[in-house]
């Protein structure tokens, strides 16, 4: 047994590096770490790549230890409920110590990607200045940063190829940002600016576009008049993937015949987005490339139908549905119908039938994401007035794959029962308004074995299946619940029985006697529990309190 | 109104239905003799049936501050804000706060029925404050129809729902039908969405105008959703640390350093909030910036006597 492992040192590091590449997940490349200590030294040093869905699961120091040769990073911060307005706005999620210590320990970063994070524009001008090799940064759902960090980006990252800007929310007090990047920059290959609320240079972004040859993706915010828009695909006719500005103008023949062919000579478009303010007088320019368009978001988008936000990602051909996108179930059940490849939905709407549901799920047994949206809480199938327990339940029986569910409407344990018994491969599950008591908690957490990410709001789920289920949260990366029936003594014993687990309390009331003094039978309005090797962060402002 | 302090810091849901609608009944007579003061259109006495809904809705946030006399400014508006925080047990700081007291109002009958006899305060919270803004959308009217005789949402009062952020609202808001050119000129967009910075916060926040009936709503929200940054030192990440966090502390900061609420208009100059009208003020407001007051001082110093007077006067 001991000379066993010896057959690790018949081949040269470099050829067990390569057979590493082949591993398709980091959960099989953390397995082959464990063999022996010669694989853990060259899986080590060969792992470039590194995804860390909880900023605050492990020290930045330590991440940076543990992979030294990382070329592309991808880091994610706030829960995502901050979306909606129920995290606090100072909770954290700052990106200064990461970008501090992959500036110290990977100076060979070339890739960055920071999702609902606080940036500054410190940190930025940080990545421009210590990482020569930049290539790729990706802010989505960001803030804490201005235009002025843009400027620095564009000024000191001679590599660029990617600056993908998406949903943040930009300070703009740097009008010219653009015109920093260097009349010599010309490896730009996507330039998502749609999140920017200011005015764009036209000029110089024509200039920026004319001189990057392998631009593929370039997505405009909502300045950008139609009229600029020719201009700006003349220059990008290689583009595959467009976001227009604005999409409206008083209606003149020659623009728009211009703009026609101007969309048409761009012959490898295969997304569009955008659209801002749409109206019927231009849309029918993009008709000629409907055929090649796969993003179907675009419908909804040029529809502006005021509710529905979007479909994601629709990989079919021809767009099945005839009507458009309306409010009510029908739409939902033709896009089933109509688009066999469907596999993720974001549907908006206000009424829903368990029937509907049914017929989604036999439908399309492919899906990986459904999030169904119905506008008011606890709206029953508009027909039988019953919950809709049935309709959820088929969906998650059919599509064996889902790995996504929000669910709404009126629903009791019922429906909780079969997502905890049927969707095996389940990962994140949103839940709002919904379920009995303890039960339907219950089987979610004892059920779902590959359970990741669970956010609960105004449910009456307490403390019992909490307790009864604290090792499954270990397994999971963070669970989110928000006025339900959860008290702090629960939360006290599972912050004593898990060390793994940071257990925040947040109240954001900020008056009363301190948490230490309060009695265990007090009610708990928001709490984030997530599993960490970094142990209770110390960046929590005076809102959270982390219970040990 | 005695609130158990003690037992409620951390939530309102532990209120009891019964002690809630007790302290929205006692706010509720000190509330009607302000609006009675207010500025506004219509025969003095008539109060329209909308108009009590939407005292109602912002019960929570009004009876300690006006007992204690007027206030003017964005500091004197924390501390009023400050007393009826703990008062009523309003909800958390989110942009939506100013509706907070609607989860204390008698829940609609629609859909709310159903989940009577689960004990649980806190999941009942949001059914009621559905319930009531029924009602209240329903008699102010509705920008988006609904085919089956509820009273839709006319804007979101419970907080994060429905689950859609707040750049797509403001762009639903700014694209408004066709068909809607001959309803209502009042109603306007359901929401606005309108930037907030504050000078040394390394934030900006957005808040909704929509869900504010006047000045002192709006101020008291944004106090909330800045009082963080208005105290002690920012850490290097520029998050504040944790402090001793006491109301005292607060005001004295504020008191002292005079944090001032202005806003840029349509033509882009800069103004003190509360100059004009309410209505005014939404509809040409295209963002806010809380500055210190020393700054602020070149922009009108007789506006600003002139905008407490007012203050006093309309609140």
């Amino acid at each position: 047994m001991v000379g066993g492992f010896r057959w690790a040192a018949m081949f040269p590091d470099e050829v067990w590096e390569h057979v590493f590449s082949f591993l398709p997940a980091d959960a099989d490349r953390n397995a082959a770490a464990l063999v022996c200590r010669a694989w853990y030294r060259i899986e080590q040093r060969s792992r470039w790549r590194v995804f860390v869905g909880n900023c605050y699961a492990v020290e930045p120091a330590a991440a940076v230890r543990r992979f030294p040769e990382v070329r592309a990073a991808a880091i994610k911060g706030k829960p995502h409920f901050a979306d909606f307005n129920l995290v606090p706005s100072d909770w954290g999620g700052g990106a200064e110590a990461w970008v501090e210590a992959m500036a110290e320990g990977w100076p060979h970063l070339e890739e960055l990607r920071l999702k609902r994070m606080v940036v500054s524009d410190d940190c930025l001008e940080l990545i421009a200045r210590c990482f020569k090799n930049f290539k790729v940064l990706s802010l989505v759902s960001c803030e804490g940063f201005s235009t002025a960090g843009l400027a620095a980006i564009a000024a000191n990252c001679r590599n660029l190829r990617e600056l993908n800007l998406h949903e943040n929310e930009v300070e703009d007090n740097c009008l010219h940002w653009m015109s920093h990047f260097p009349e010599s920059f010309t490896s730009l290959v996507t330039l998502n600016i749609a999140c920017l609320e200011g005015e764009v240079n036209v000029y110089v972004l024509e200039r920026l576009i004319g001189r990057c040859p392998n631009l593929k993706t370039l997505r405009l915010n909502h300045s950008v008049p139609i009229q600029r828009l020719v201009g700006l695909l003349h220059r990008a006719p290689q583009l595959v993937d467009l976001g227009t500005g604005k999409f409206a103008a008083q209606h003149h023949p020659e623009l728009f015949s211009t703009l026609e062919s101007a969309i048409a000579g761009c012959k490898n478009l295969k997304s569009l987005s955008g659209f801002w303010e749409a109206g019927p007088t231009y849309l029918p320019a993009i008709y000629s490339v409907m055929d090649l368009i796969e993003d179907d978001g675009l419908i909804a988008v040029a529809a502006s139908c005021k509710l529905l936000q979007e479909l994601r990602v629709f990989p079919s051909d021809p767009y099945g549905a005839a009507q458009p996108i309306s409010l009510t179930e029908h739409g939902l059940v033709a896009i089933s119908a109509g688009c066999p490849m469907l596999h993720s939905v974001l549907y908006f709407c206000r009424q829903m039938t368990n029937s509907a549901l049914l017929t989604v799920a036999k439908n399309c047994p492919n899906f990986t994401c459904f999030r169904l949206c119905i506008m008011e809480p606890h709206t029953p199938d508009y027909i039988t007035r019953q919950p809709l327990d049935a309709g959820f339940s088929a969906i998650v029986e059919s599509c064996k794959h889902l790995r996504r569910l929000s669910l709404s409407g009126l629903l009791t344990d019922l429906v909780f029962k079969s997502i905890g018994a049927s969707a095996n491969c389940l990962e994140m599950l949103s839940v709002a308004f919904a379920g009995d008591g303890d039960a339907g908690l219950h089987y979610i957490l004892s059920g779902c074995k590959n359970l990741r990410k669970l956010e609960i709001r105004d449910c009456p789920f307490g403390d019992q299946p909490l307790l009864d289920n604290a090792a499954k949260l270990e397994t999971m990366r963070s669970l989110w619940m928000s006025s339900c029936s959860v008290t702090l003594g629960a939360c006290r014993q599972l912050a004593r029985k898990m060390p793994l687990l940071n257990v925040e309390v947040i109240n954001e009331r900020k008056r009363g006697l301190p948490l230490e003094l309060q009695p265990d039978n007090c009610p708990v309005e928001k709490l984030y529990i997530y599993r960490t090797v970094a142990g209770p962060r110390s960046d929590t402002p005076s809102c959270v309190w982390i219970l040990r | 109104m005695s609130p158990p302090l003690e037992h409620d810091y951390i939530g309102l849901s532990e209120l009891p239905f019964s002690a809630a609608a007790a302290a929205a009944g006692a706010a509720e007579d000190g509330a009607l003799n302000l609006k009675e003061t207010e500025l506004r259109l219509g025969l003095p006495g008539s109060e329209s049936p909308d108009r009590k809904e939407k005292v109602g809705l912002t019960l929570g946030l009004l009876p300690k501050v006006f007992g204690s006399g007027a206030k003017r400014g964005f500091s004197d508006a924390i501390d009023g804000a400050g007393k009826w925080e703990l008062a009523s047990g309003g909800c958390g700081s989110e942009v939506e706060g100013g509706k907070g007291g609607a989860l204390f109002s008698p829940r609609g009958e629609d859909g709310g029925g159903q989940l009577s006899g689960h004990g649980n305060a806190g999941k009942d919270v949001a059914p009621k404050a559905d319930g009531q803004e029924r009602k209240a959308a329903g008699q102010v009217g509705n920008s988006a129809g609904n085919d089956r005789g509820v009273a839709p949402a006319a804007k979101a009062q419970v907080v994060g729902w429905p689950p859609i952020r707040s750049y797509r609202k403001n762009t639903m808001a700014t694209n408004p039908s066709k068909d809607k050119e001959d309803a209502d000129e009042k109603q306007g967009p359901g929401c606005l969405y309108i930037k907030v910075s504050m000078d040394g916060a390394p934030y900006l926040r957005k808040v909704d105008l929509k869900a504010y009936n006047n000045y002192k709503e709006l101020s008291s929200a944004l106090e909330k959703m800045f009082s963080c940054f208005t105290i002690g030192q920012c850490g290097s990440h520029g998050i504040p640390g944790r402090d001793g966090l006491s109301e005292s502390r607060l005001t004295d900061l504020l008191n002292g350093s005079e944090y001032v609420l202005t806003y840029e208009d349509k033509d882009g100059d800069w103004m003190l909030v509360g100059d004009v009208p309410w209505e005014m003020f939404t509809n040409s407001c295209k963002r806010m910036r809380i500055m210190k007051g020393s700054d602020a001082i070149g922009l009108a110093p007789r506006a600003m006597e002139k905008c407490k007077n007012r203050i006093r006067i309309s609140f």
